[in-house]
């Protein structure tokens, strides 16, 4: 009877007992799972236009997240490193299509995935031989992120401003994606490629073009990503761990809903903080590694089509 | 304006599928490729729109000249600008965007302004009435009738010179296929858009048709003015099932006597 209420009542009575406590614990997953919201976005995206499920997508993170530190070390001021970066993510995805894309057109899709564990080890490979393999830290000042905190409730409630930035740069990354997909004639382009390639390629839409301009947006939500990140911890290649969690978050919301991507992260990353917070005790912590995975595992038992598997549409 | 010569095509660099297969696309004609299923009408298409790299097959022989220009080293994307578009059989709209969204995919290669886009949407929405109606219905939740028609307006929209047409007929009620037999005709005649297409609806192509070219087994065997052909005799009995004896097979004797005649 003990080990059961202290399982199935207790955490509740916990989070009942100190409402503004769990609002923080909320909070901060809210805050990660935004995170891992842009991670699967970007993995949803590269999938969508091109088919290729994209291992390379935390290295990703941190590769943008390094070039830009990189470059702040080496005396260039963030103002301007930062563009640079956001080039060096464009010919990253122009040498993607280029070198392991087009070749590889037409060949079963587990060549591709294969391929991306290439991209993947490249990455790491040149990232360190250019910038140096140790940790660093994020230019979080340089870039003109807020660093102090706001707090509610007689100081029981503490909001980063860092992370209220983060929030609000996601969601306007957000709204700009959207509008993009939804009103622009590329946008558009990209996402017919999505729904049919054939046809796309039978209306003149170029492929090649679509799949340099999916790889490139995918790279500019890395580097978000990486340095919203990179202003929590150091910006080194353990970053990537956190790619991790994109695959929970996929299963949760679909391979190819971006909309899935988007409240999977949040689910994941605030069910992770909540279980963490008032069971982690009971199994000696350290359940981050894998209770994302359950959470995913329980919701698909109830939903074996995902958060949002997008509709197959059945033709008349 | 479209002139295919002696190609010959083969896919993963064995399946040999065209064996030599000619023929001419006058401006402003409309043309049909006749013959049964598997004969090779698709693959000439894409032969023509160059959409067959995509499908791992190659012209490996002949020629095929569209408006003064080989085509054999144009993307699609470039053929398109040139104003030779495919509208690819089994009626493939984008399911997840709206009709309209599909209209604008058209206009893709396109690099007027909005204002001409929309006047020729509102253009296209004229010959077909009820995409209007359906603009912001998502494409996969219409009927097949309205997809078929989609895809032909998207064609439109790219203001093409040519349309390569694969069996628009296919799975769609009688009445149907006759209305957007006539759109084909109307815009053929109104906006001057010449039209290859491909069918297994024999006697309907026919009807519509200036030319004709009958396919069997990746070579022509037969071709003739549109009304022609449809009273030689062989074209009645094999594709028009007007035959006296009733349709026979291929395998019969006589029938082969005949095809061999063709050759
Ligand atoms: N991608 C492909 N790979 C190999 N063979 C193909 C391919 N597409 C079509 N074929 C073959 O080519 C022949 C002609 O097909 P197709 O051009 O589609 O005929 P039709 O359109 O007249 O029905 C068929 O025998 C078919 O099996
Ligand atoms: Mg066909």
């Amino acid at each position: 009877m003990e080990i059961l209420t202290t399982i199935f009542i207790q955490p509740f009575f916990d989070m009942a007992a100190d409402p503004i406590l769990f609002l923080q614990v909320i909070w901060e997953g809210f805050v990660t799972g935004i995170l891992y919201s842009l991670i699967a976005l970007g993995f949803v995206l590269i999938f969508k236009a091109s088919g290729v499920f994209n291992f390379a997508q935390g290295i990703m993170v941190v590769f943008a997240a390094l070039t830009l530190v990189g470059l702040h070390e080496n005396g260039i001021p963030a103002y301007i490193a930062l563009p640079i970066t956001i080039l060096v993510m464009y010919a990253l995805a122009f040498s993607v299509e280029r070198l392991v894309l087009r070749p590889l057109v037409n060949q079963p899709d587990i060549i591709l995935f294969m391929a991306t564990i290439g991209v993947t080890f490249f990455l790491i490979g040149f990232g360190e031989f250019i910038f140096g393999g140790e940790p660093k830290m994020m230019i979080t000042e340089e870039l003109l992120l807020p660093y102090g905190s706001i707090t509610f409730f007689d100081d029981m409630l503490i909001l980063q401003e860092i992370d209220i930035a983060a929030s609000g740069i996601a969601a306007l990354a957000l709204i700009f994606l959207a509008l993009f997909l939804g009103k622009t004639k590329i946008g558009i382009a990209l996402r017919a490629v999505a729904d049919d390639n054939q046809a796309a390629l039978s209306v003149g839409v170029s492929l090649n073009t679509i799949w340099v301009l999916v790889w490139f947006i995918s790279g500019i939500i890395a580097l978000i990503t990486g340095i919203m990140w990179g202003a929590k911890s150091d910006v080194s290649f353990a970053l990537s761990i956190i790619a991790f969690k994109a695959l929970p978050v996929l299963i949760l919301g679909g391979f190819t809903s971006v909309q899935g991507a988007i409240v999977g992260g949040l689910i994941i990353g605030i069910g992770e903080k909540i279980g963490e917070f008032y069971w982690g005790d009971l199994v000696g912590g350290s359940i981050e590694s894998w209770l994302a995975y359950m959470i995913a595992l329980v919701f698909l038992l109830f939903r074996p089509q995902g958060l949002f598997g997008e509709k197959i549409i059945e033709r008349v | 304006m479209l002139s295919v010569n002696n190609i010959e095509v083969i896919y993963d660099h064995v399946i040999l599928v065209l064996k030599g297969v000619s023929l001419d696309v006058p401006k402003g004609s409309v043309v049909a490729i006749l013959g049964a299923n598997g004969a090779g009408k698709t693959t000439t298409l894409k032969a023509i729109s160059n959409l067959l790299q995509a499908e791992r097959g190659d012209v490996t022989k002949g020629s095929i000249d569209f408006d003064g220009t080989q085509v054999h080293d144009l993307s699609p994307n470039e053929l398109v600008k040139r104003g030779c578009i495919q509208v690819m059989e089994g009626r493939h709209v984008f399911e997840h965007l709206t009709v309209e969204e599909n209209l604008l995919t058209g206009a893709y290669t396109r690099k007027e302004g909005r204002a001409a886009i929309s006047e020729d949407l509102e253009k296209t929405y004229s010959y077909f009435p009820r995409l209007k109606e359906r603009r912001t219905s998502q494409a996969g939740y219409t009927s097949g009738g309205e997809q078929q028609m989609l895809t032909i307006g998207r064609a439109l929209m790219s203001k093409p010179k040519m349309i390569l047409l694969d069996e628009p007929s296919m799975g769609l009620a009688p009445q149907l296929v006759e209305e957007i037999f006539e759109i084909v005709k109307d815009l053929n005649q109104r906006e001057g858009v010449s039209f290859l297409l491909a069918e297994q609806n024999t006697n309907i192509a026919l009807r519509y048709a200036d030319y004709g070219y009958v396919l069997e087994n990746g070579r022509v065997v037969m071709d003739g003015e549109g009304a022609e052909l449809r009273e030689n005799e062989d074209v009645k009995e094999f594709y028009l099932g007007m035959g006296g004896a009733g349709r026979k097979s291929f395998r019969d004797g006589k029938n082969y006597r005949r095809r061999k005649r063709w050759l």
